[in-house]
């Protein structure tokens, strides 16, 4: 494969990734939250895929391959085991500003990043830093909008992976020879914030009987 | 010259008798995923016929738009049929005379009509129904526009016939993801104009939940018939656009020649079927969205089609 195409590709796994992004705050129930995370995670994997054949990277493999099998897999079956049934319930969830207005604003703040990542990207090198890096930034600030905008716990800890996704988005194309040790790191960290907010959040709920974070206003002693 | 004006006339005769039988297919394949026997392919054809030859019973409220209109529904897709490339690679004699803007508008004009008709009888369902199909038209408008911009942007052009060889010379050009959010945002435009199943159930027989189908319920006769028979050709002009110009403009016509265009028929409705089996598997497998999702369904189509305008320009 050339260069361009595999270039090509990455932008088409670029767009794809904005695509689950938005899924991600179009979606109302939890369950479909968690699919488009688990999409959005394999785009991210094939984007580490494509750019470490692109430059001979063999941590980029790394990368891809952690992030198959901790994003996808472990995450989802870890907030499955800590929650409950919580994560498949097909409840909506109540949102502060709704979907349509969302979406809205989500195009706003994607286009906000492009403008942003312009004057950084005039001293690039690489020609695929030009999709990754304004993605990445976008979808950073769409994972930080969903944690602001969703009044759930479950979604707001997708917010969060979400955001993780896109500086490792990001972090992929500008840095692709990262120490392997550092994404290990990185790798593990998600995990156990992953595990430690899948058992708060179960304890929430079992004190409580939701997890609707707009009802956690008053300190409450038992 | 002349053959320009036949080839261009040959496109017109070819969506009248075809687009009933796009239906047919429709209507037989969803009958068989539901484990039905379902009716025959020609059962549009037969319909049309029969109507044809029913009288025609008209409100006496009814004003001269009632009357109008079906002819109006009828036509306005032929006129598009002219602009738009269905069997030719290359453009045809009224090809410059509207551009992609132009062919909206035309159509805009048949659902304008089709509206107001509805309204014109005092018939209870008709309002609803029209208010509904204006709701759902004016948010798929921004998308319609969106799409025909970054296309024409592409290419340089909103004329159709030059738009289809944009995106695929050279061929990995089709993997640009400006094209590829640019198409599933038109199919999804496509499903909410046509009245496809998540934003409306065209087999429905609920008054109350009808969308597109209530605004021909006061019709009979051959006004009936003319209004099915325009719905059928707006729905094939929208493949053709589709799948013509936007997503795969292979197997048209490249030559004069009489014959290549003929070969170009089966070629074309081939396309068509295909699109059509993978619109019955999504038809078959999601639930019709309430009223006041279709926003949602549609501002996802928005998003879809602005991300593919801001890849292509930054």
């Amino acid at each position: 494969m050339t260069i361009s195409s595999l270039t090509q590709l990455n932008a088409l796994t670029g767009g794809l990734f904005l695509l689950s992004t938005f899924g991600i705050i179009a979606m109302r129930q939890i369950l479909g939250c968690l699919k488009m995370f688990v999409l959005q995670s394999v785009f991210l994997a094939a984007s580490a895929l494509l750019l470490g054949y692109l430059h001979l990277s063999i941590h980029l493999f790394a990368v891809a391959a952690i992030t198959l099998m901790v994003k996808p897999v472990l995450i989802p079956y870890l907030l499955r085991r800590t929650v409950g049934n919580e994560v498949t319930a097909r409840r909506e969830i109540s949102q502060l500003i709704n979907i349509p207005t969302s979406l809205l604003i989500a195009v706003g703040l994607t286009i906000i990043s492009y403008f942003v990542a312009k004057p950084l990207l005039s001293g690039a090198v690489g020609t695929t830093t030009g999709v990754n890096l304004p993605i990445g930034m976008a979808c950073l600030l769409l994972g930080a909008y969903t944690v602001t905008v969703r009044r759930e716990a479950l979604p707001q800890i997708i917010g969060i992976l979400t955001m993780e996704n896109g500086a490792f988005f990001a972090g992929i194309s500008i840095a692709p020879d990262l120490p392997l040790i550092a994404e290990l790191s990185a790798a593990f960290d998600v995990l156990i914030i992953a595990l430690v907010m899948g058992i708060l959040t179960r304890k929430i709920h079992e004190r409580i009987g939701s997890t609707t974070v707009s009802d956690l206003k008053t300190l409450k002693e038992v | 010259m002349i053959s320009r004006i036949i080839l261009n006339l040959l496109q017109v005769i070819v969506v009248m008798a075809f687009s009933p039988l796009v239906k047919g297919v429709l209507n037989r394949l969803e009958a068989m995923v539901q484990s039905k026997r379902g009716p025959g392919i020609l059962q549009p054809y037969r319909d049309i016929r029969k109507l044809l030859h029913k009288e025609e019973v008209v409100s006496e409220q009814a004003s001269w738009i009632f009357r109008v209109t079906p002819y109006v529904v009828f036509v306005t897709p032929i006129f598009v049929t002219l602009l738009i490339p269905v069997l030719t690679n290359y453009p045809l004699f009224f090809a410059f005379m509207g551009d992609m803007l132009g062919g909206g508008f035309i159509l805009a004009l048949g659902g304008f009509f089709a509206t107001i008709a509805a309204i014109d009888t005092g018939n209870p369902y008709g309002p609803m129904g029209a208010s509904r199909t204006r709701m759902v038209g004016f948010l798929a408008e921004p998308v319609f526009m969106i799409v025909f911009f970054t296309v024409s942007f592409v290419a340089g052009s909103t004329i159709p016939y030059i738009v289809q060889e944009a995106w695929v010379t050279p061929l990995s050009n089709f993997f640009e993801p400006s094209h590829v959010l640019v198409m599933l945002a038109f199919f999804m435009l496509i499903i909410a104009e046509a009245g496809r199943l998540p934003v409306d159930n065209p087999s429905g027989h609920f008054e109350l939940a009808m969308i597109d189908e209530s605004k021909i319920l006061e019709y009979s006769g051959r006004g009936a018939a003319l209004m099915k028979w325009g719905g059928a050709m707006k729905f094939f002009v929208l493949l053709c656009i589709f799948l013509n110009v936007l997503v795969s403009p292979w197997g048209l016509a490249r030559g004069d020649g009489l014959l290549e265009v003929f070969i170009a028929i089966p070629l074309v409705m081939i396309k068509i079927f295909v699109f059509i089996l993978f619109l019955v598997i999504i038809e078959s497998s999601i639930a019709k969205l309430r009223l006041f999702r279709i926003p949602e369904f549609l501002g996802a189509a928005f998003i879809t089609s602005i991300a593919a305008m801001i890849m292509y320009i930054f």
